[in-house]
This record gives structure tokens, sequence and C-alpha cells, in this order.
């Protein structure tokens, strides 16, 4: 009942998360006022913030995830874990692409091992390091060994964060421009993309955990069809298994 | 906590006899780690005063990769003849597996960087300028940073298909911050500008924050089915 709502509900949902993508691009590409000493360049922030928003959202729908698998055991956790993963670490690769692009004509380097970007990094390192484990191993005991990684991981984070804060604050840092205030037009556009990608990120994301739940169904059905059919074959040809004894 | 401690002491001299007898994780940790000296040695060339700036991360590089040889060998031992399960159904605590585990690893690992650290002080020519005795408390804490987590990835990486690639790659990441810590204050140490407090600090932190969850989760791992 529940389940074939939601069937229906996603298509509606899809176009209207894909009208407000068009909706977004069009208001950071042509809207949004161009920025008086980056230039066009600039109009990059309108999807590598939302991104590292998303992106870091679903990281922490991962870390909730797998605290509720390691509690209840309950398989539809796991699913959101593994999902919640893998298109956190996609929307933490585009902010990993992007924010070099942008930073080459701004900044002049492609590259600084400054405080958010290391931290990023090393997250993105983690989750990779995660979906590494989760594909290597296909047994039953995956979901508890990468619900254990994902706890470590968290309280890895705020050490990592710490380290490199110290870090740089020791030594100068002439790349990072400080503060400034917003344009309310850039504002409006900021804030609709975040919007826009936060919906994007939650029904990939949505989609992709619908698709392993699926995809479990049939290699359960496939495990039970497997087992069965040996005791069929036996059953209907007893005197082959009979004579075929040694 | 008697039959911990009981418990801990006893598969952690059985594991030390073992070792003693093979001397096989030694050994190839020792040859491994003098390679990396000499290779690191070959790529850098550094002057002094170079190779008191990178001496700390090349000290830690080659511990740090020598640590995963012994890491890898401290669950296979307990597959043959299905140990592992004996533990599992055995009433002994989780705890005390892991930790003589950990501790074993901590023994191995220390031993191999008291015998490393002269060799390279000889090949780097290197001269402490800061308070060398903190190297003490910076290499236990660092050792034991890598050890407990190394331990722990080791128990989960039995678990999966190539297992000897698995741990690096589970326990890299994760050990960034206590090697950036390591490095850092060993480096102003040997260079002696300013204080490595809020290093050794941070190792600690680190220390305790892992050594509780490693303790903590240890018992789900040991029994994921």
């Amino acid at each position: 009942m529940i389940a074939g709502t939601v069937k229906r509900l996603f298509p509606i949902l899809a176009v209207l998360t894909a009208l407000l993508l068009a909706y977004g691009t069009y208001q950071a590409l042509v809207v949004a006022p161009t920025e008086r000493t980056m230039g066009d360049v600039q109009r990059i922030f309108y999807y590598h913030v939302p991104s590292a928003w998303t992106g870091f959202c679903l990281f922490f729908t991962n870390l909730i995830a797998s605290i509720v698998y390691l509690i209840r055991k309950n398989p539809k956790a796991d699913a959101l874990a593994v999902s919640s993963a893998e298109v956190g670490v996609v929307f933490c690769t585009i902010v990993l692409v992007t924010g070099p692009i942008w930073a080459r004509p701004v900044w002049g380097i492609w590259w600084t091992w400054d405080l958010r970007l290391t931290s990023t990094l090393v997250l993105w390192l983690i989750y990779v390091s995660y979906l590494v484990l989760r594909r290597f191993s296909d047994s039953a005991q995956t979901p508890v060994l990468a619900a254990v990684l994902a706890i470590f991981g968290a309280l890895d984070v705020p050490l990592v964060y710490f380290s490199i804060w110290f870090f740089r604050t020791q030594h100068p840092q002439p790349v990072i421009g400080g503060g400034g205030s917003l344009d309310p037009r850039m504002l409006h556009v900021f804030l609709l993309n975040l919007f826009t990608f936060s919906c994007f990120g939650a029904m990939v994301c949505w989609w992709r955990c619908r698709l392993e739940w699926l995809q479990r169904e049939v290699d359960e059905a496939e495990a039970m069809e497997s087992l069965l059919e040996p005791t069929e074959a036996r059953l209907s040809k007893p005197k082959v298994t009979a004579g075929g004894g040694r | 906590m008697s039959s911990l401690r009981s418990i801990t002491f006893a598969t952690l001299a059985k594991d030390i006899r073992l070792e003693w007898r093979s001397r096989d994780a030694v050994n190839s940790m020792l040859f491994f780690s003098l390679l990396v000296v000499v290779i690191f040695s070959f790529s850098f060339d550094p002057n002094a005063e170079e190779s008191r700036q990178i001496a700390g991360g090349l000290i830690w590089v080659a511990f740090l990769f020598a640590a995963v040889v012994a890491l890898n060998q401290t669950w296979a031992r307990e597959l043959r003849n299905q140990v592992l399960d004996a533990y599992r159904v055995s009433p002994a605590p989780a705890a005390a597996l892991f930790l003589a585990k950990a501790l074993g690893n901590f023994v191995l690992v220390s031993l191999l960087e008291a015998l490393m650290a002269p060799l390279f002080v000889i090949f780097y020519n290197l001269r402490a300028l800061g308070p060398a005795w903190q190297l003490i408390p910076v290499a236990l804490l660092g050792t034991w940073a890598l050890v407990v987590n190394g331990t722990f990835f080791a128990a989960m990486s039995i678990r999966t298909r190539s297992r000897e690639i698995m741990l690096p790659l589970l326990l890299f990441p994760i050990s960034i911050p206590a090697v950036q810590s390591m490095v850092e204050a060993t480096r102003i140490l040997l260079a002696g500008d300013g204080s490595a407090r809020f290093w050794i600090v941070l190792l600690l932190t680190y220390d305790v924050v892992f050594t509780t969850a490693c303790l903590a989760l240890f018992e789900t791992i040991l029994q994921a089915e």
C-alpha cells in the first residue's frame, strides 16, 4: 500500500526536482550578478557549496543509519547507509573537482592544504575506504563491518579538523579571502541552489536505496531458488542420484 | 576484572612466545624498514638541516608501513584450526582478546622502533635541537595509535577478500590525524622550533578516543556473522 504510493510519488517529485535544477542553473548562470573581482568563475560557487552541503548531509545520514543498523539490525537502515555513502561520495567528488577549477584562476594555485580543503579530502578518503570495504567483503557480515567503520570515521573527523586547524594556523595562509558580504541577489540564487541540490541529493539517494532494496530481494529469491533446485531435481529423478552414489 | 587481566596476559604471553620461537614478524618488519630507510636516503639525499625537517616524516612512514606487515599477521594465526571460532564460543571477554593482540603488536612495533631509531640517527646524521626526551612519549603514544586501530581493522579485514591489501586501505585514512601529530611532534623536537605539546595532547586524545571505541565495538566485530 505504502510502497505503491511511494512508487507513484517518485516520478512527480523527480520531475519537480529536474525543473528546480533547470531553474537553479538558469538563475546561477544568467540571473545572478557577475562578481566584481573574480568574474564569471565565481558562479561555480552556486554548485560547489550546495554540493558540499548535500555531501555532508548524506555522510551524516550514513552515520545515523549505521548506528541504527548496529542497534536494531534493520536491513533497511543498512540499505540507506550504502546508498547515502555512495551518493555522498559522488557529491564530495564534485566538491573536490569544482574547488580546484575555481581556485586556479582566483588563487593562482589548484590546491592548498587549507583547513576546509584538507578535511573534505580526508572525509572523502574515509568514505572511499568505506565503499572499498563494502565492495571487498560480500558476506553477511559486511553491514556490521561497514557500520563500525562509519562510526570510526565519524570519530576521526573532529580529530582531523583540530590537527589541520592547528597545523595551518601555525603557517601564514595568504590565499584564503576572508568575510565580505554577499549581494542579496547572489544570496537568493545561492539559497535556491542549496535547496535544489538538497532535493536532488535526497532524490538520488532515495532511488539508490530502493534499487539496493530490490537488488537484495532479487538476490534472496535467487539464493532460495538455487537452494530448492537440487532438491527438486533429486525428487524428480531419484534413480540418477541413487545410481551416481559414488 | 581479574579474569580480564589473566586472560589478557595469558593470550599475550602465548603470542609473544610464538613470535619469539619463529621471529617471522620481527625479522620481516626489521628488514622491511631497513629497506625503506635506505631507499628514502637515496631518494632525498638531505643535508643535516633538511634531514631534521623531513626525518619525522620518513621515520613514521617507515614504521607505519612496517607495522602493517606485523598487523596483517595478527589474526592470520588464529584462522588456522578455527581458533577464532573457539574464541567466539568461549566465555572469555572479547575485550581481553583484543587487548592482548593490541599489546602484542605494541611490543613488536616498539621493539622495531628501538632497533631502527639508532640507524636513522646514523644514516641521517640526526641531532635533536629540542627536548629529545619528549620523543619517548611521542613514540609510545604514536605506536599505540597505530596498533590499536591496526589490530581492530586487521580483525575486520580478515573477513574480506584480499585481506592483506584491505588493512592499509582501512587503516591509513583513519590514521591521518595520528600520523600528522607524530610527524609534526617529531619534526618540532628535532628542529627545536617551538613546543610539541599540542601534538602530544592530540595524540593522547586520539589514543583515548579510539581505544575506547575499539574496546566497545570489538565484541560486535568478533561476533559478526
